[in-house]
């Protein structure tokens, strides 16, 4: 069984065992939630086609090379800098961003900075943020979690040059 | 969990009868259109590189992956929606509320760590917990352990395309992150409105 699979029965798993709590609170509560939900969803499907249709076009004129060659071995801390930038500034869905990480790593770039730029890139890919986070969250929310979590790939990118390797 | 609240325990009814702070919907935002402009930028360059043929290869290809997507959304939405309405509020905002300490933000990783799906789980999801009384700080820890230690994202993207020694040992340099992230967060928030928190503690 495929791991996506999977992890859709424990999303449509989760999403029965809500509702039937909610259910059973009574049928008022049931049918505002589902309503509720369904209204969300019809809001968010247009900003997400655009998204999930766009991006293809987003990554395909962004060359890897550009990106991959900043996180060299040698580059130390400003390359754990460029690393994070390059993270939040990578388009495109996870497997633009792991596979850019990869190749860096296979062509000599340096743990840490591999480390810092996947997380910079959980963090904050700036398409992400736009496409997803924004349009679910208030936006006050959004900027201000992206604030306080600009250290975290600095902290990792030192925890990975503490502990070494893999 | 103490029980010193001298009153009993209000039934559920306070979810009915109120309404549930709604979202704002913003018809079209800003940033809708920044993504409409580089999408329709990136898109001539294509063209431009390409031709027709590149232009509809990433079309179809984005298309069946838009398909794909398009049920975790709703479930994401359902469950978003479901959650803010059957967890009760007064208890969201004791145990993930500004008060909550660490505690709170533990629990936050806990739930950002088990939670399934992917962005369209995890945003309307937090966003309900908002809504319910959780802080800033556990909210912010629920959504960087969604992202850092998760393991939705991890099983199906990175580890196939990483390799499981990466995986594993990132995940393992990110495990004290959420928490550090929601305590920055709520050391910030209380500093840069100190107003807001007073209110969040009075309703």
């Amino acid at each position: 069984m495929s791991a996506a699979l999977l992890i859709d029965m424990l999303l449509w798993g989760s999403v029965f065992g809500v509702g039937l709590i909610a259910f059973r609170r009574g049928p008022p509560v049931f049918k505002a939630s589902l309503r509720e939900g369904s209204m969300d969803f019809i809001n968010i499907v247009p900003r997400i086609a655009l998204g999930v249709i766009g991006s293809g076009y987003i990554a395909a004129i962004i060359p890897q090379e550009v990106i991959t060659g900043w996180l060299g071995a040698d580059s130390g801390w400003l390359g754990v800098a460029t690393a994070v930038v390059a993270g939040a500034a990578t388009p495109g869905g996870p497997v633009i961003g792991f596979s850019i990480g990869t190749v860096a790593l296979k062509s000599g770039g340096g743990v840490p900075q591999v480390v810092a730029y996947v997380v910079a890139w959980a963090l904050f890919a700036f398409q992400r943020v736009i496409l997803w986070e924004i349009p679910f969250m208030p936006a006050r929310f959004v900027w201000f979690r992206c604030a306080v979590s600009v250290p975290f790939p600095f902290l990792a990118a030192a925890i990975a040059m503490v502990i070494g390797k893999p | 969990m103490s029980e010193l609240s001298p009153k009993n325990q209000p039934p559920a009814e306070d979810a009915e009868s109120e309404p549930r702070p709604g979202r704002v919907r913003k018809p079209i935002g800003w940033s809708t259109i920044i993504i409409a402009a580089l999408v329709a930028v990136s898109a001539a360059l294509v063209w431009r590189r390409d031709g027709t043929d590149g232009v509809l290869d990433i079309l179809t290809h984005d298309l069946s992956l838009f398909g794909g997507i398009l049920p975790r959304v709703l479930a994401g939405c359902l469950l978003g929606a479901f959650i803010s309405e059957i967890l009760p509020h007064e208890k969201v905002s004791r145990s993930l509320g500004p008060k909550s300490g660490l505690k709170g933000l533990l629990i936050g990783t806990a739930f950002g760590a088990i939670l399934p799906g992917g962005p369209f789980t995890a945003y309307p999801v937090a966003s309900a917990l908002l809504a319910v009384g959780a802080d800033f700080g556990a909210t912010i820890a629920m959504v960087v352990s969604w992202t850092l230690i998760g393991y939705g994202r991890a099983v199906a993207w990175e580890i196939p395309i990483m390799g499981t020694d990466f995986t594993l040992w990132r995940i393992v340099i990110s495990l004290p992150l959420p928490v550090l992230a929601g305590a920055l967060g709520r050391f910030v928030y209380v500093r840069l409105y100190p107003k807001r928190d007073s209110d969040e503690d009075a309703a």
